[in-house]
C-alpha cells in the first residue's frame, strides 16, 4: 500500500524538524528551546510513521516526547534564573565550533550523495515491511534474539532511577 | 520532484547531527546542552529507523534501546544539574571549571 | 472521481487502512462534530445532575429546563475580555490550550465506534492513544509557566506531577489487558483497538469479566487512574477553586478557559472510550455467551430506539408539568418541539437497516455514557484527596496492584488452556 502524497509529506515534516532544530540551538529561554525540542521530536515521529516504523513512532511520542520533555521542563522550572537570561548566550569558541560542526554536516551529505556505494545501497528494493505486524515482529525480535540487550537497557533503568534520585537528595 | 529514496532520510539525520554538535560546542546554559545531546541522538535514531526499511527489523529494535538509554542518560544529567545547581546557583558551564572550591 | 468515493462503501476496513482520503475526512469531520455535540451536553449534564445530588435545582432559566444555558455559557466566553498577564511569555501563554486541546482531539483518530467505523485502526491504537494523552501534561505545564504567577505555576507543577504518576498504573492495567488479547489459539494478541475489541468477540467474554477477579481489579485501577489523569474529582486538587484559585488555568479568561474546558471533557471521553474499549467490550452487546442466539439479538437491537423513545417520553412529562401561564409559552414549544425531535429519531431507529448499522456504534456510546454519569456522580459524591494522599495512592496502593494484577494474569494465561 502505497502512502498518500510522500514526498509533500516528508518535505513538511522533515522542514518542522530542521525549524525545531535551528531554533533549540538559538533561543535564548530555554522553555523556548524545550518547546522547539517537542517539535522536532513529533515530527520525528510523523517521519518514522512514512519509514514503517509505527512501533518506533509511538514509543517515541509516548517516551520522548510525553516523559523526558516533561522531565526537562520540570527542571528548567527548577534552576530557571533570571540572571541565566541577561548572561551571553554563545561562548568564547563559537566560531570555530560552528565551522568545525558545519564542515562535518557538509561532509557527511557529500559523501552520501556522491559515494557510488551508497547510491547503489539507495537503489536498492525496501523491504516489505508489514504494518500491521510491526509491533508483533518487533516484540518477537526483543523477547527472542535480543533478549539479554533487553534486559540490560532494564537493569540500565533501574540504575538511572537510583542515580537520579540519589543525585537530587539533599542529604545522602 | 523526485522519488524519496533513505539518501533523503540520511541527509536529514545528518542535518540534524551538525544542529546538535553545534549546540552542544557552543552554548553556556547546561539544559540546552542536554537537548542538544538529545537532538544528536534523535539523528541516530532516524539514520537506524531508515537503513532498517532496507534491511530488516534490527534497526527499529535498536532504536528503541538509543530511546531508553537517552531516557536514562536525560534522567542522570539532570539530577547532577540539580545537584550542581544547588551548590552554586548558576546553570552556566563556564562556570564548572573547578573540581573541588 | 465518483467512483473514488463509492467504491469505500462496499469496502470492510476503516477509510485509513483503505487509504481513501475522501472518506477519512467525512469521518474525521463527523468525529469531531459529534465529540463539540457530546461536551456540550456534557456540561449541561453535569450542571443538573449535580444539582439534583445536592437537592437543588440547577439552571432552569435559559431554555426549558436550562437546556440552552450551555450555548449561553459558550456565547459568554466568546465575548468576554481577553485578559493577558503583563509579563506573561506571550507565545507560550498563547499555545499552551492549543496543546490540550490537540492533545485530547488526536486521540480520536483510532478510536472504535464499530467494527469499521473508525477513522483508521493503527497497529499500534492503544499505545498512540496513551502517548498523545500524555502530551496533554506539556500543555498544562506550558500553561502553568507562562502565566508568571504563583498559584498557576504551583496548580500547574502539582497537576503534572499527578497527572504523570497516574500514567505508570495506568499503562500497567492496559498492558494486562493487552495480554488477555494473546490468549487465543495463535498466541499473538495485538495492540490495535479493533483487534483488541475482536479478541473479546472471538473469546466470548468481555475482559472485565475474564480471570475473576482478575479483570474487575485492572478495570477498577483504570478506571480510579483515569479520574486523576484527567484532574477530576476527587483528585482536582490542582484546579480546586478553594485550595489554589483554579490553578492553572487562573489567568486565562474567554475563549482562552474555553479551550481548556473543552480538552478537559474531551480527555475524559477519550479515557472512557479506551476502558469501555479494553475491558467492557468495545461495540459488542451485553451478554454475548449468556443470551446468544437471534432471538436475543433482536431484542438487543431494540435498545437505541426504545431509549429514545424513554429520553422523549422524559421530555413529554416535563412539558405537561409546565407551570400554565403565557410567559411560558415559548418555553413550552420548545421543550414539546424537542421531545418531538427525540421520539422522530427513536421511531427511526426501529427501521431494520437503520438499526443493523447504528447497532454497534449505539452501544459503544451508551457504554463511555455510563462512564461520563460516574464521572459526575464521583464529584458530588467524594471529598477531596490532598496532594500528598494523592501521590501516596498513585505509587504505593494502585502500582503494586497493577504490576500485581499484570504478573497473575499472565501466569494464568500460561497455564490455563
Amino acid at each position: 500500500m502505497t502512502p498518500v502524497a510522500t514526498s509533500f509529506f516528508f518535505y513538511l515534516l522533515s522542514g518542522l524538524a530542521l525549524l525545531g532544530g535551528v531554533l533549540v540551538i538559538t533561543r535564548r529561554n530555554p522553555v523556548h528551546s524545550a518547546l522547539a525540542l517537542i517539535l522536532t521530536l513529533l515530527a520525528l515521529a510523523g517521519i518514522y510513521l512514512m519509514l514503517y516504523a509505527p512501533f518506533v513512532a509511538g514509543v517515541q511520542i509516548l517516551l520522548y516526547a510525553g516523559g523526558i520533555m516533561v522531565l526537562f521542563l520540570f527542571v528548567i522550572m527548577l534552576v530557571n534564573i533570571g540572571r541565566a537570561e541577561k548572561e551571553k548566550q554563545f561562548n568564547k569558541q563559537w566560531i570555530v565550533s560552528f565551522v568545525a560542526a558545519a564542515v562535518t554536516g557538509l561532509l557527511f551529505v557529500w559523501i552520501l550523495t556522491k559515494s557510488p556505494l551508497l547510491r547503489q545501497i539507495a537503489q536498492k528494493a525496501p523491504m516489505q515491511l508489514p504494518e500491521a505486524s510491526n509491533t508483533q515482529d518487533v516484540g518477537n525480535l526483543l523477547y527472542g534474539q535480543y533478549m539479554l540487550s533487553f534486559e540490560i537497557a532494564s537493569l540500565l533503568l533501574l540504575v538511572a532511577i537510583v542515580g537520579a534520585v540519589v543525585m537530587a537528595k539533599k542529604r545522602i | 520532484m523526485p522519488a524519496i529514496t533513505p539518501i533523503h532520510y540520511l541527509i536529514l539525520a545528518a542535518a540534524l547531527f551538525a544542529l546538535g554538535t553545534i549546540g552542544v560546542l557552543t552554548r553556556r546554559n547546561v539544559v540546552i546542552v542536554l537537548m542538544s545531546i538529545e537532538l544528536i541522538l534523535n539523528a541516530v535514531n532516524l539514520n537506524l529507523v531508515a537503513f532498517s526499511r532496507l534491511w530488516g527489523l534490527q534497526g527499529q529494535v535498536f532504536a528503541i534501546f538509543v530511546i531508553t538509554d537517552a531516557a536514562a542518560e536525560a534522567a542522570w544529567g539532570l539530577g547532577i544539574l540539580i545537584a550542581f545547581f544547588r551548590n552554586r546557583e548558576t546553570v552556566n558551564v563556564d562556570e564548572v571549571d573547578l573540581l573541588k572550591w | 472521481m465518483l467512483n473514488y468515493v463509492t467504491s469505500y462503501l462496499n469496502s470492510n476496513v476503516t477509510p485509513g487502512q483503505a487509504g481513501n482520503v475522501f472518506w477519512a475526512f467525512v469521518y474525521i469531520m463527523v468525529v469531531f462534530a459529534g465529540i463539540s455535540l457530546a461536551v456540550v451536553a456534557m456540561n449541561w449534564l453535569e450542571r443538573k445532575a449535580l444539582a439534583h445530588m445536592q437537592v437543588r435545582l440547577g439552571p432552569m432559566r435559559v431554555g426549558p429546563h436550562g437546556l440552552l444555558q450551555p450555548i449561553a455559557d459558550a456565547i459568554k466566553l466568546l465575548l468576554k475580555e481577553d485578559i493577558i498577564p503583563d509579563r506573561a511569555d506571550k507565545a507560550v501563554f498563547w499555545a499552551a490550550p492549543f496543546m490540550v486541546v490537540m492533545a485530547a482531539f488526536t486521540t480520536y483518530i483510532v478510536v472504535p465506534f464499530g467494527p469499521t467505523h473508525a477513522i483508521t485502526d493503527m497497529n499500534i491504537g492503544i499505545l498512540f492513544m496513551l502517548g498523545v494523552s500524555s502530551l496533554g501534561v506539556l500543555g498544562i505545564v506550558m500553561a502553568g509557566w507562562a502565566s508568571n504567577s504563583n498559584y498557576p505555576l504551583m496548580g500547574a507543577l502539582r497537576s503534572s506531577a499527578q497527572m504523570i504518576s497516574y500514567e505508570v498504573a495506568m499503562g500497567m492495567a492496559v498492558v494486562s489487558a493487552v495480554v488477555m488479547t494473546s490468549l487465543n489459539d495463535k498466541g499473538v494478541g495485538t495492540l490495535s483497538m479493533i483487534g483488541i475489541v475482536q479478541a473479546q468477540q472471538q473469546q466470548g467474554i468481555w475482559f472485565a469479566f475474564k480471570f475473576f477477579p482478575l479483570g474487575f481489579v485492572a478495570l477498577g485501577i483504570f478506571a480510579i487512574a483515569m479520574v486523576a489523569e484527567t484532574n477530576r474529582a476527587p483528585f482536582d486538587l490542582p484546579e480546586a477553586e478553594s485550595e489554589l484559585t483554579a490553578g492553572f488555568h487562573t489567568e486565562y479568561s474567554g475563549f482562552r478557559w474555553s479551550l481548556f474546558m473543552l480538552g478537559e471533557y474531551a480527555a475524559m471521553i477519550a479515557v472512557s472510550s479506551v476502558a469501555v474499549t479494553l475491558w467492557l467490550g468495545g461495540w459488542l452487546r451485553p451478554f454475548p455467551n449468556a443470551l446468544s442466539g437471534s432471538g436475543w439479538d433482536f431484542v438487543f437491537s431494540l435498545f437505541p430506539g426504545f431509549t429514545f423513545l424513554i429520553l422523549a417520553g422524559f421530555a413529554f412529562l416535563g412539558v405537561i408539568r409546565m407551570p400554565k401561564h403565557p410567559y411560558f409559552k415559548a418555553e413550552t414549544l420548545g421543550l414539546a418541539g424537542f421531545a418531538g425531535a427525540l421520539g422522530l429519531i427513536g421511531l427511526i431507529l426501529f427501521i431494520p437497516p437503520v438499526r443493523d448499522r447504528i447497532e454497534d456504534i449505539y452501544w459503544f456510546i451508551a457504554k463511555v455514557a455510563v462512564f461520563m454519569y460516574l464521572y459526575i456522580w464521583y464529584r458530588a459524591t467524594f471529598p477531596r484527596y490532598r496532594f500528598d494522599q494523592l501521590m501516596k495512592v498513585g505509587w504505593k496502593v494502585l502500582l503494586p496492584t497493577a504490576i500485581g494484577v499484570l504478573i497473575f494474569t499472565a501466569v494464568l494465561g500460561v497455564t490455563i488452556k
